[in-house]
């Protein structure tokens, strides 16, 4: 059965640079950029893999939708790479400035203008804001299940089997399609590499912009105005470092300092 | 009255300290704002958890019974607790950031058209204005944001181990509603076919007064055999940074950190992980973290207590020995 697959992906600033790099603007109160670099959010490439595989092995569509500015084109142009089949971008100053509630609303609105669709797939949680809502806002929006921290899903004839991983195990979740699901990372789902030849094919696609008059949005819905929490305060945590090291010219001499140390402290 | 609504979740009979833990949230609310608390509670045979619910500080206990929420469901859940919230009329409902919160928290924030607040950390009232106002981690951990609703309804999950659960005063009680569940087969969109549960020998993670982690630097699942040795001497449990559990080396359910666990032991061991933020993350609510690493520049020896800089295995080794010879064990 092929599978029409809707994945959504989110340009961050990289997630991973280490927190001495990292800097907030007072006034807008966002992270700024400097010298790092634009990345697809991190679990949004497990989401990519995962539609890729089951398009690989049931035929089918993948279709990447990102909500974001003129730069989230290389995103998208990465997933084409990746093996996605087409890539849409969602780019309007109306949306520009929407919360988790409003960007949902508008990836449903685009997903619903792509068409039929079998899966929609998310990251568990984005690298940056990282609210894991945006996944269970959309379906509702679209009124299709949802099923959130998928690391694996199987097809056959029109249903689907999801792998729910849970604080002590995993569910095997039975749903029939239309669904959504979050995709969390394992050892089965780690992005792929594209080729040189596939990176030059994404080059020379063309990946439509759509605006706010496209998806006939309710002006209600998005921008700044209508959240309806405001973000107040972005601010670095103070971190004070005081590490004891401990001493010892050989491991053993260190294990013993440290276990030594560790019951001087009552910890074990 | 309006005030704030919990969902109280239960496992093995039981309440789940998870439940506990937004119980808390819920009675400082009330503190603060003077608003009672109600719990929800959903599944079956649940009369027993009522008079527990109201030790722990509910003023209302929203019972809902029915054959579908025998187990955890989304639809099912998102669609009761939204029935409930309709009786109830919360101004706040609180869930715990777990895998039942944080998928039924957006569902719900969306059928009553709230405000969302994910994974606060904190809250109280602004001294100026006298308004709400929530604290969380956000940007991976390397920022904290504030939060102020604009308006109510709104739906909040609390990060877990941020709050301590509340202490139980004996013989308090409150006001029982059984919730007419109205909730058909047809309803549910998603079923749940099989439940796989990993063994635990020893403590479970997010309880352990002892964790003892392992990362990259570890670099395979050969390592963990030596890390769960060492657990077991000293009676922890086993966690993972992403590295480990996306290799495949333990499986995901061990992982520590934004995306997995958030842990508070007294101990926090970690073996050959760098210390990323969103790791770190998981266990701010550490009291004492050890660094093992050969790389005296990582960043986990910023956060840590006490730091060994050296090869993780042959420290490891040794302490397992060592711990054995302080220990008696
Ligand atoms: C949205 C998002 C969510 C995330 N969520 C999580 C999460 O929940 N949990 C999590 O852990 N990560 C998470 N990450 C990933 C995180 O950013 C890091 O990539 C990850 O924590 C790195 O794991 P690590 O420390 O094991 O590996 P590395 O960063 O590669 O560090 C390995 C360390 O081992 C040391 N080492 C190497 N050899 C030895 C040796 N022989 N002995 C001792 N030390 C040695 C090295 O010096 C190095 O410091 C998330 C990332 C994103 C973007
Ligand atoms: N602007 C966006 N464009 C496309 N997808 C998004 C956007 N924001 C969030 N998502 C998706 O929703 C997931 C969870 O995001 P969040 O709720 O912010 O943690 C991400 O991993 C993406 O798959």
């Amino acid at each position: 059965m092929p599978l029409n697959i809707i994945v959504c992906i989110k340009q961050v600033i990289d997630p991973e640079i280490p927190a001495s790099q990292f800097k907030i603007d007072p006034g807008t109160k966002r992270q700024v950029q400097g010298s790092h670099s634009l990345v697809i959010s991190a679990y949004d490439q497990n989401a990519l893999e995962v539609a890729i595989q089951l398009k690989e092995k049931q035929g089918g569509k993948v279709t990447a939708i990102s909500v974001g500015a003129a730069t989230a084109a290389t995103a998208l142009k990465s997933a084409l790479s990746m093996g996605a089949d087409e890539a849409i971008l969602v780019d309007d100053p109306a949306i520009a400035a929407s919360d988790q509630q409003g960007i949902a609303y508008v990836l449903a609105k685009a997903t619903q203008k792509v068409g039929t669709f079998d899966l929609v797939l998310t990251g568990c949680v984005s690298g940056d804001w990282g609210d894991r809502a945006v996944p269970a806002f959309m379906a509702e929006e679209l009124g299709i299940g949802c099923v959130s921290f998928v690391s694996r899903i199987e097809a056959k004839d029109g249903q689907v089997v999801l792998r729910r991983v849970v604080e002590d195990g995993y569910e095997l979740i039975e749903a029939k399609t239309p669904v959504l699901a979050s995709v969390i990372s394992d050892d089965t789902n780690t992005p792929r590499y594209p080729k040189l030849k596939d990176i030059m094919a994404a080059g020379k696609k063309t990946i439509p912009t759509w605006k706010a008059a496209d998806l006939v949005l309710d002006p209600d819905r998005v921008g700044s105005g209508a959240a309806r929490v405001a973000i107040t305060d972005v601010y670095l945590p103070l971190k004070e470092s005081k590490c004891e090291m401990i001493k010892g010219d050989t491991p053993q001499e260190q294990a013993a300092n440290l276990a030594a140390r560790l019951r001087e402290l009552k910890l074990i | 009255m309006p005030g704030t609504l919990v969902l109280a979740t239960t496992e093995n009979a039981g309440l789940t300290r998870n439940a506990l833990e937004v119980l808390a949230g819920g009675k400082k609310l009330r503190a603060l704002l003077g608003e009672p608390v109600g719990a929800a509670i959903l599944g079956r045979e649940l009369s027993a958890h009522v008079p527990l619910l109201f030790a722990y500080g509910a003023d209302q206990v929203y019972r809902a019974e029915h054959q579908l929420l025998e187990r955890y469901q989304g639809d099912a859940f998102a669609s009761v607790m939204h029935q409930i919230c309709q009786r109830a009329q919360p101004n706040m409902v609180l869930l715990a950031g777990d895998s039942i919160g944080r998928e039924v928290g957006p569902r719900l924030a969306n059928r009553l058209k709230a405000g969302f607040v994910a994974d606060f950390v904190d809250f109280d009232l602004e001294a100026a204005s006298g308004r709400l106002r929530f604290t969380r981690q956000t940007y991976g951990g390397k920022a904290m944001a504030v939060m102020q609703p604009k308006a109510f309804p709104v739906v909040a999950t609390a990060k877990l181990r941020a709050m301590e659960p509340p202490t139980k005063e004996e013989g308090r009680t409150g006001e029982e509603i059984v919730v007419d569940v109205a909730l058909e087969a047809s309803q549910l969109k998603t079923r749940v076919l099989e439940k796989i549960q990993e063994e635990v020998t020893g403590v479970k993670l997010e309880d352990a007064k002892i964790v003892v982690s392992g990362g990259r630097g570890v670099r395979g699942p050969e390592g963990f055999k030596v890390l769960e040795q060492l657990a077991q001497v000293i009676k922890g449990a086993v966690g993972a940074s992403r590295a480990a559990t996306d290799a495949g080396w333990v499986p995901p359910s061990w992982q520590v950190g934004q995306t997995g666990k958030s842990v508070s032991p007294d101990l926090y061991l970690a073996f050959g992980i760098s210390g990323a933020t969103q790791h770190v993350a998981g266990i701010s609510g550490a009291k004492n973290i050890v660094a093992i690493n050969t790389d005296p520049e990582a960043p986990i020896y910023k956060v840590a207590q006490l730091g060994v800089v050296g090869d993780w295995k042959a420290v490891a080794t040794k302490l397992i020995e060592s711990c054995k010879e302080l220990t008696g064990r």
